[in-house]
């Protein structure tokens, strides 16, 4: 049995891959593909009468593949079927590091699940507290309510905007440009950052549309995504690529980060870097961009 | 008794005359008197060659029972020519045939049948697959198969331990005396580099061709100063099968992560400079090496100064981009390939002589700096298995895998750690066919394993801040993923014997048991 | 609990393993095909026996036909194929962590 490590609420979630729990050839191999986070889906994934083989294939390599540094998540059914209790006592009783709920519409929908994570925690012995949640956002009324169901449980560590099923409802098609998105990531930004939690965004679906994939993936930069949702692990290379920081940015990170260190054992608290007033407000930042710079690779400093 | 890579010889084997495998160069300086063959002098003039049928010519050759007859694998699984010449060789009644080819494959099951029943005695070839692998591994042929590299397979002709009745060449094209060029025809293959050796050193040597052209057929790879008999037929093979559509880079992001890394390990050494020299195989990361040198070898502003081997697409683009001095050429995977040799003068052939045969005075392999290989099995010696699949069944083929690692200054395997169920680095491979001592450097999904023995690429690599873990590290993975395999069973019966480059007995095959639960 | 009906899990795509479990009344019986039978047959059949001795099964003919399965794939599908045999609810509750190891 592998035991993993006690889940990160905050860590590097640039890239989410799916996978279906149900492909045994698949799950062996999944993290070697350098995946910050992957997410075995019991979902739209599996078969209605495959629900069950699922569970079972989800609970073993749970409990036997050596998973390394990168997260893994499990997407269960939505509260509307017979099938999500039962993914939560599988996914907890399994050691997953999180649970993915599909289709969150209210805070509600969040504390159902929280409570039934928390009893599952309960009935298998984990340490209560310790499976993390997030909210998979599909529809409009979803959208709306996405601030209150980023505060709704201190389990959960973001919400991601599922764009099939949101177009559905808004009775619209993808276009170059996303604008038929653009109401729809900003809100979920918004929530997110005021309540402190991650936002991912979207599948990019076309895998032979590489531009395109590229031209999205920047808009999620530019909007300020923590990551992104994956289908195939040919885009993980793309997006860890293009969410590295430059070595200019690294440069400055650095020079913050120590700087502030500097300063602090001082008992400076603000200081200036080449005329430019630093304080700690700017120090989370730094760091995040020197996080990301190591798991990008390209790290070559001394923090 | 034990030979260098510590396989057990059988004494019979010993008794018979083969000696152990000793070591990579344990020949280097001896000497050999090359055996030529017994030839007809044509003194009289004559018009053609033209024999009416491939039964005319077999007759005419006075092929008798016991005799030796070869064939190339330049058609690859398009070739009809084996299965053309043996249906008349059964026909005429003929028996304890041996068939000594540079390659045989998935387009020659109907051989298996002749094996079976008794026609076919012996077999030596590089690569034997499909139904005649099975039959072989179960132990109908009636004397072992000797399986060599195409190296070696030269020397063995050239020294006499083969000697060839009759050559069976299938030609694209060839005039009425027998001058083949392999470009110009129906189902063209680029070269005829395997089938020199046959026409210089095979008694009686007949051209078969479905695509008559005027005399001189020239510049020809094959003589017709060496040709008996010129045969027309139909069709030689089937041209799709011949030249695969034009590789396209893979896209398996596994594969290119192993590219990546392979490119990375190149450019950490010393030899990765202008005018380095370069051979990859076929497979889909080996291809996909091209694709990762190119923006290092711009970074730094260098040439390659030849490129060999079976020779695909994407390197000839390489070369079209100006990367590449020139392309020398043994074997051509895709209609790239052929359409660039026919037209592009700095793309060459060459024979399997000059390519890899240890024993002449420096094959191209003995120049060669990088070598990228894929492998069934790699053990934690080193040693790699080409030959033998997970069920013990033979299917696969040394080809130049032990030449090149024999030869080149980095030889590189790159393979996922486990296919399947089946761990590919392992505590021992089934059958050894390249000695560990010629495999530098593994390369996996899981990690990169440098041989000890090259403590020089290890600095190199660390230098490089390239990770690096021990072949023991990768194989106890490799058992902890799929768990620690149980051996194969076999019988006592050699069903074949792995000829290593100079000769020697690198490792045999016996009769596999069938399992019993 | 023993077998009600037929139970099959699994399908016969590489890397996984079809495992059909039929009632029977004289113990259990097992027939055994495997694409990597010569080097993992005996680890195969192990794992199968431990999986059906878990489960408290006494009676079983099982049919394992399988394409280099992982042992922790061969588990979850004899358990899957156990428990459709034993016609439970799909929804469980299972008993993850006990019979199901």
């Amino acid at each position: 049995m592998i035991p993993r490590p006690k889940p990160e609420k905050f860590r590097l979630r640039r890239t989410m891959m799916f996978m279906n729990a149900q492909k045994p050839g698949l799950i062996k191999d999944a993290y070697v593909y350098g995946a910050d986070s992957i997410m075995l889906d019991l979902e739209d994934a599996v078969a209605e009468n495959q629900k069950d083989a699922a569970r079972f294939s989800l609970y073993h390599a749970l409990k036997t593949v050596d998973y390394g540094d990168t997260e893994v998540i499990v997407r269960i059914n939505g509260l509307d079927t017979p099938h999500w209790r039962e993914d939560v006592r599988v996914a907890v009783a399994g050691g997953a590091d999180g649970i993915r709920i599909a289709k969150t519409e209210s805070a509600d929908d969040v504390k159902t699940v929280d409570a039934a994570v928390t009893e599952a925690e309960r009935e298998f012995g984990a340490e209560e507290g310790r499976t993390l949640l997030m909210a998979a956002i599909e529809s409009p009324k979803g959208v709306l309510n996405a601030y209150e169901i980023c505060t709704a449980s201190p389990r959960l560590f973001g919400i991601a905007l599922s764009g099939g099923d949101y177009r559905k409802c808004m009775q619209v098609k993808p276009v170059p440009g996303g604008i038929e998105m653009l109401a729809a990531r900003g809100q979920m930004l918004i929530a997110a950052r005021a309540a402190g939690v991650q936002c991912f965004d979207t599948v990019f679906t076309d895998l032979d549309d590489e531009a395109g994939f590229r031209a999205e993936m920047q808009q999620n930069k530019d909007m300020g995504f923590d990551g992104k949702s994956l289908i195939n692990p040919r885009q993980i290379r793309i997006v860890h690529e293009m969410l590295a920081p430059t070595q200019q940015e690294i440069a400055a990170a650095d020079a913050i980060v120590a700087a502030y260190r500097e300063n602090a054992a001082k008992g400076i608290g603000v200081f200036t870097i080449n005329g430019k007033m630093i304080d700690i407000a700017f120090v989370p930042g730094a760091e995040r961009v020197i996080a990301l710079a190591k798991a990008s690779g390209i790290y070559e400093g001394e923090l | 008794m034990l030979n260098a890579v510590g396989r057990e010889i059988p004494e019979e084997l010993i008794a018979q005359g083969w000696k152990p495998y000793a070591g990579a160069h344990v020949r280097d300086g001896q000497y050999i008197r090359k055996q030529g063959p017994r030839t007809r002098i044509c003194e009289k003039p004559q018009e053609s060659k033209i024999a009416a049928s491939i039964r005319e010519a077999i007759v005419a050759c006075g092929l008798k029972d016991g005799m030796t007859v070869s064939f190339h694998h330049h058609f690859r699984d398009g070739d009809f020519i084996v299965n053309m010449v043996m249906k008349e060789i059964v026909a005429l009644g003929l028996k304890d045939i041996t068939i000594a080819a540079s390659s045989l494959g998935a387009a020659h099951d109907p051989v298996a049948r002749y094996i079976e029943d008794g026609i076919v005695t012996g077999l030596q070839t590089s690569g034997i697959r499909g139904r005649m692998g099975e039959v072989v591994s179960h132990g109908r042929l009636k004397t072992p198969a000797i399986l060599r590299s195409h190296g070696g397979r030269v020397r063995a002709i050239e020294e006499g331990e083969v000697h060839i009745d009759v050559a069976f060449i299938g030609s694209p094209t060839s005039d009425e005396y027998g001058n083949c060029r392999a470009v110009g025809g129906k189902s063209d293959c680029g070269v005829l580099s395997y089938a020199v050796v046959d026409s210089e050193y095979a008694d009686k040597v007949v051209v078969i061709t479905d695509t008559l052209v005027p005399y001189p057929n020239f510049p020809a790879s094959i003589h017709g100063i060496n040709v008996d008999y010129v045969v027309k037929v139909d069709e030689i093979g089937n041209p799709k099968k011949i030249a695969s559509a034009a590789a396209r880079m893979t896209q398996n992001p596994r594969d290119l992560m192993m590219a990546e890394s392979v490119a990375k390990v190149m450019a950490s050494t010393p030899w990765f400079k202008d005018g380095f020299s370069f051979q990859t195989g076929a497979g889909g990361p080996s291809l996909a090496v091209n694709r990762f040198i190119e923006p290092l070898m711009n970074e730094l502003g260098i040439k390659m100064s030849f490129a060999i081997g079976g020779i695909a697409g994407p390197i000839c683009e390489l070369q079209r981009k100006g990367l590449v001095g020139c392309v020398v050429d043994t074997q051509d995977f895709d209609t790239g390939a052929i359409e660039d040799i026919r037209t592009n003068p700095r793309h060459y052939e060459i024979s399997a002589s000059e390519y890899a045969n240890p024993a002449n005075k420096g094959a191209f392999v003995n120049k060669l700096d990088f070598v990228i290989l894929a492998a069934l099995e790699v053990d934690v010696n080193f040693n790699v298995n080409v030959i033998t699949g997970s069920d013990g069944v033979l299917r696969g083929a040394p080809g130049g895998h032990p030449d090149t690692a024999a030869g080149a200054k980095c030889t590189i395997i790159v393979t996922p750690l486990t296919r399947g169920r089946m761990a590919t680095v392992c505590e021992n491979v089934v059958t050894v066919t390249t000695p560990g001592e010629c495999v530098d450097v593994v390369v996996t999904d899981y990690g990169v394993a440098v041989n000890p023995r090259r403590q020089d690429i290890v600095d190199c690599l660390d230098r490089a801040g390239i990770k690096h873990v021990s072949i023991k590290e990768l194989q106890e993975k490799a058992y902890s993923l799929v768990g620690r395999p149980d051996p194969l069973q076999w019988n006592d019966k050699v069903v074949a014997i792995l000829e290593a480059r100079d000769g020697t007995v690198l490792d045999v095959v016996r009769e596999i048991r069938p399992y019993k639960m | 609990m023993e077998l009600k009906t037929t139970g099959i899990a699994g399908t016969l795509e590489s890397s996984d393993v079809m495992v059909t479990l039929e009632p029977a009344s004289s113990g259990i019986s097992l027939n055994l095909e495997s694409t990597v039978i010569n080097q993992y047959g005996r680890q195969i059949k192990e794992t199968v026996l431990a999986t059906l001795a878990r489960l408290g099964v006494k009676n079983a003919a099982v049919t394992v036909n399988d394409h280099g399965a992982l042992d922790c794939t061969i588990t979850a599908r004899v358990e899957c194929a156990y428990y459709r045999g034993c016609q439970c609810d799909a929804d469980g509750p299972y008993p993850w962590g006990g019979e199901i190891a």
